[in-house]
């Protein structure tokens, strides 16, 4: 899932400051798995910024919405009987949500209310761990199922390097070194020789490098 | 000021604190009639919305009273609790709310004097503290005592 984290209600009240109604829009999706902005979350913000601004002596109106999903335009279409009675618009979700609020909404403000921080799988509850970047050419099916572009400080195709220390990757201890689960894994496998094969360079085009990436499917798309 | 009579919310769990409020009733313990009770199944069903609501209703100081740490009913719910008021009291200070204004307490359902005890000690906390800064706001700086009604 996209996981984020909620953005300091300082920063958050000085994008609202200049305007009187706000619609605060959450979403059903990866946001509300990793509580960030969710229903909930939705509920706790507009508390939050209403006290907050109570307190200051400013008077925001904060109305509230969850979307099934924000990423989607056919759901974001649920938010055109409210736009119009609001000032600008406050989105919990994803930076994807954010950006389809705005590419629907031309004329209305767009704020992110989190920091969208990356793909990740849940470690246990309340801990989440990138596992993932989007690279285009998936090798975990080389690496024993554990992603050294995701989870590598250094993205080595050949690791480990000299500072993996006792499993551990040098930037932390609390930082599992890639290369050493990959090995625990392979091990584990009976597939020990996969180890010293060479991995050529990676060709980063498909992860982004070739600029914004785009999936058409033709049997789907209108 | 001198009139201020604070409006506490008490998230009181079922098994143990509610319990124990019904023993200082009966053992005729007197404490603050300032305390709501809202009663619980277990102090962990309390959720942050509960408590910032509660503030955002005008409360000037809430609380959460659960089992004796050991002895949830539910295991480790108290524990939950704890956790979470720690969490919601943060996000308090960055509201600008000071986060004694929120507090979690532990007590067994014999414990009569301890609740008592807790409410009074809350109570006599918070009226030192002062109306909360959205009580004030919602209802004037002059007219504090005017709250009982919107809560």
């Amino acid at each position: 899932m996209i996981t984020a984290e909620r953005k300091p209600l300082e920063e958050l009240i000085e994008y609202l400051k200049p305007f009187k109604r706000v619609l605060l829009v959450g979403c059903n999706e990866c946001v509300t798995v990793c509580a960030a902005g969710g229903r909930k979350e939705v509920g706790l913000l507009a508390s939050g910024l209403h006290m907050a601004m109570l307190k200051s002596g400013t008077n925001v109106e904060i109305r509230e919405h969850t979307l099934e999903r924000q990423c989607d335009p056919e759901y974001v279409n649920e938010l055109v009987s409210m736009i119009d009675g609001v000032d600008a618009v406050m989105s919990m979700a994803c930076g994807c949500g954010v950006q389809e609020i705005a590419r629907r909404f031309k004329d209305k403000p767009v704020f992110p209310a989190v920091n969208t921080k990356f793909m990740g799988a849940s470690e246990r509850q309340g801990v989440w761990s990138e596992r993932c970047q989007g690279c285009g050419d998936c090798l975990l099916g080389q690496t024993g199922g554990v992603c050294p572009i995701a989870r590598c400080a250094k993205q080595l195709m050949n690791g480990p390097c000299g500072g993996s220390t006792g499993g551990h990757c040098e930037i932390g201890d609390d930082v599992d070194c890639a290369w050493a689960l990959i090995w625990e894994r392979l091990k584990a496998l009976g597939q020990e020789e996969r180890f010293v094969e060479i991995t050529p360079a990676k060709d980063w085009r498909p992860g982004g490098g070739a600029g914004p990436r785009k999936i058409i499917r033709e049997d789907l798309a209108e | 000021m001198e009139n201020f009579e604070p409006v506490i919310v008490a998230f009181c769990c079922h098994y143990c604190a509610y319990t124990a409020a019904d023993m200082a009733g009966s053992q005729r313990l007197a404490y603050p009639a300032n305390v709501k009770i809202i009663r619980v199944p277990c102090s962990s069903k309390v959720d942050a919305l509960h408590l910032v609501k509660a503030f955002e209703k005008g409360a000037d100081g809430v609380y959460v009273a659960g089992c004796l740490e050991g002895d949830c009913h539910f295991k480790n719910g108290n524990a939950r609790a704890a956790r979470l008021v720690e969490n919601v009291q943060k996000y308090l200070d960055e509201i600008g709310i000071e986060r004694e204004r929120l507090e979690m307490v532990m007590m067994s359902a014999g414990m009569g004097y301890r609740f008592a005890q807790a409410a009074t000690e809350m109570t006599e906390k918070i009226r030192k503290l002062g109306p909360s800064p959205i009580h004030v706001a919602l209802v004037g700086k002059e007219n504090t005592s005017q709250l009982t009604g919107i809560i």
